[in-house]
């Protein structure tokens, strides 16, 4: 197998840009990607790009052509899409193409344009990434469903609201120093929990916002980046993906997400460590409970102990393992087609030591990225280690 | 565009007319239809089984913020509820949209359910509705 090694990253600032379209948001992402790879655009050999709701957000559908013009690269052009993981299975496609030697230069990413539609429309979209007839039907909505796996731990484990806060509190207070984040104000335990219901058991700050964005990845081969002398000391070095029923009634459990325990086995395996290796995680926070059922599918929390990771401050910048040190989906934001992508963007900046959160985590040399689709029907796990 | 739902619609007719079923494979596996083989496992024949007359909430949640085919309806509580070998997702009538508020005399885990068929508010459209057995 070929070593893959991240070239370069490129993200949009986060946030809400309701009139750029996803062309542009796109192409600005790549820009930066291959200025930061050093990669000439010609050499690339296949762009595999992730888009969720693109069809509803913009009349867009057959996205990857339009794409690969927007990034000006004439190749092979694929979309992704598994809801909120589509990015990370375009970002897995890349990564098992240069492994298995059939590229040397891959561009994924992913965009999402979402602030262009209103609350209404907006949620309409996100819903439909779960079951039509059996739960947007019976009134399901994203929320909606985080709210019922949320008091079906709450019940299985206990955890409170309080427990929930101190996510949120934590997620923004990553994202305060990060340029590509939504939000980079701080919110109090207190605020948290005082802001309005949306699905109760949660709450406004509990859930991720709106967000408009763009993620874009150059990867490559260990032996052509030698070959270009490439400044890429970043290699993926594990991959891996899971598969739930898709209905949350249908599952064995409300309160776990096996798929993403069964993408985290074959990422640690693939890459021939353990969860205890790990040093730090982009986890998927689409709501503050996700961070907890990730971390525990990620078995860096056990079953019933990811509620009080944030409290007891086991996950916070300064504690053992920190979690979300970008802000995650809470804080930075959540373009759900580009967000696995943006994920690999900033392990791989925080494991440069590049990353404006980099001197919480001087010596870390495993990082691991958790994207997950609707609620965790589809996750995808990517182990990400310092190789020089 | 058609609204039909094969296997579905029956389905629904079904549960509104009181006679709500489950597909149960050979290994005892239940599921909701359309299918031809267990989602489980992939065997077959499915056979239909009658659901319980009662049904137990494992989880529920009071929505605020809904999409717009329950513009009208929201704020309503969704439930998630136990039914022999399935579960069944439904929006729960005969409780207030209060239901959270701690008192403990709307809706719980654990609430016993009956299940049948109504109409969201905003668009008619047929649902799955969950209410509260008296006990
Ligand atoms: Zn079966």
């Amino acid at each position: 197998m070929t070593e893959v090694r991240v070239a370069g990253v490129g993200l949009t600032r986060f946030g809400s840009h309701p009139e750029r379209t996803g062309r542009d948001l796109f192409a600005e992402a790549a820009d930066r990607a291959f200025a930061d790879a050093g990669v000439d655009r010609t050499d690339v050999e296949e762009l595999n790009y992730g888009n969720f709701m693109g069809a509803l957000a913009e009349h867009q559908g057959h996205q990857a052509p339009l794409m690969a013009e927007a990034a000006g690269v004439r190749c092979p052009a694929t979309r992704y899409e598994s809801a909120c993981a589509s990015a990370g299975v375009a970002v897995r496609e890349a990564v098992r193409t240069v492994a298995a030697g059939d590229a040397d230069v891959v561009l994924a990413g992913g965009m999402e344009r979402m602030t262009n539609l209103d609350t209404e429309g907006a949620t309409e979209g996100l819903a439909i990434a779960a079951d039509d007839l059996f739960e947007v039907r019976a009134g399901v909505t994203f929320p909606g469903a985080y709210a019922l796996m949320a008091r079906a731990y709450f019940e299985a484990h206990g955890g409170s609201r309080e427990d929930l806060a101190h996510i949120a509190a934590k997620n923004h207070e990553n994202a305060l120093p990060n340029e590509y984040a939504q939000f980079r104000s701080e919110v109090s335990v207190e605020e948290a929990l005082e802001s309005p219901p949306v699905a109760e058991p949660l709450h406004l700050y509990d859930a991720c916002p709106i967000t408009d964005g763009a993620s874009a990845l150059v990867f490559v081969s260990a032996e052509y980046a030698a070959d270009n002398d490439l400044d890429a000391p970043v290699a993926v070095t594990g991959t891996g993906q899971g598969t739930d029923r898709m209905a949350l009634a249908d599952r064995t459990e409300i309160a776990a997400t096996p798929a993403a325990a069964d993408a985290a086995t074959a990422a640690y395996d693939d890459a021939g460590i353990g969860p205890g290796d790990v040093d730090l995680a982009e986890v998927h926070d689409c709501f503050t409970i996700a961070e907890v059922l990730a971390i525990e599918s990620l078995g860096l929390a056990d079953p019933g102990e990811g509620i009080a990771a944030a409290r007891e401050g086991r996950t916070t910048a300064d504690g053992d393992l920190p979690v979300n040190l970008s802000g995650g989906l809470k804080a930075k934001g959540h373009p759900v087609g580009a967000t696995g992508g943006s994920q690999i963007a900033e392990v791989t900046r925080l494991l440069r030591g590049d990353h404006p959160n980099s001197e919480h985590v001087p010596d870390a040399e495993v990082g691991v990225a958790h994207n997950a689709g609707g609620t965790v029907a589809s996750a995808v796990v990517h182990v990400l280690e310092v190789a020089e | 565009m058609s609204d039909r739902n094969t296997g579905y619609d029956e389905w629904i007719d079904a549960l509104a007319a009181g006679e709500g079923y489950a597909l149960v494979c050979p290994e005892g596996h239940g599921s909701l239809p359309p299918r031809r083989v267990c989602p489980e496992c992939g065997s077959s024949p499915l056979s239909e089984e009658p659901l319980p007359a009662e049904g137990t909430v494992e989880t529920y949640t009071v929505v605020h913020v809904p999409s717009p085919r329950f513009s009208d309806d929201a704020p309503y509580v969704t439930a998630v509820a136990r039914f022999g070998p399935v579960r069944l997702t439904g929006i729960v009538r005969g409780v207030g949209p209060d239901a959270d508020d701690g008192d403990g005399d709307a809706i719980e885990v654990g609430t016993a359910v009956e299940a049948g068929v109504g109409e969201r508010e905003t668009d008619g459209g047929r649902i799955v509705v969950l209410r509260p057995v008296e006990t």
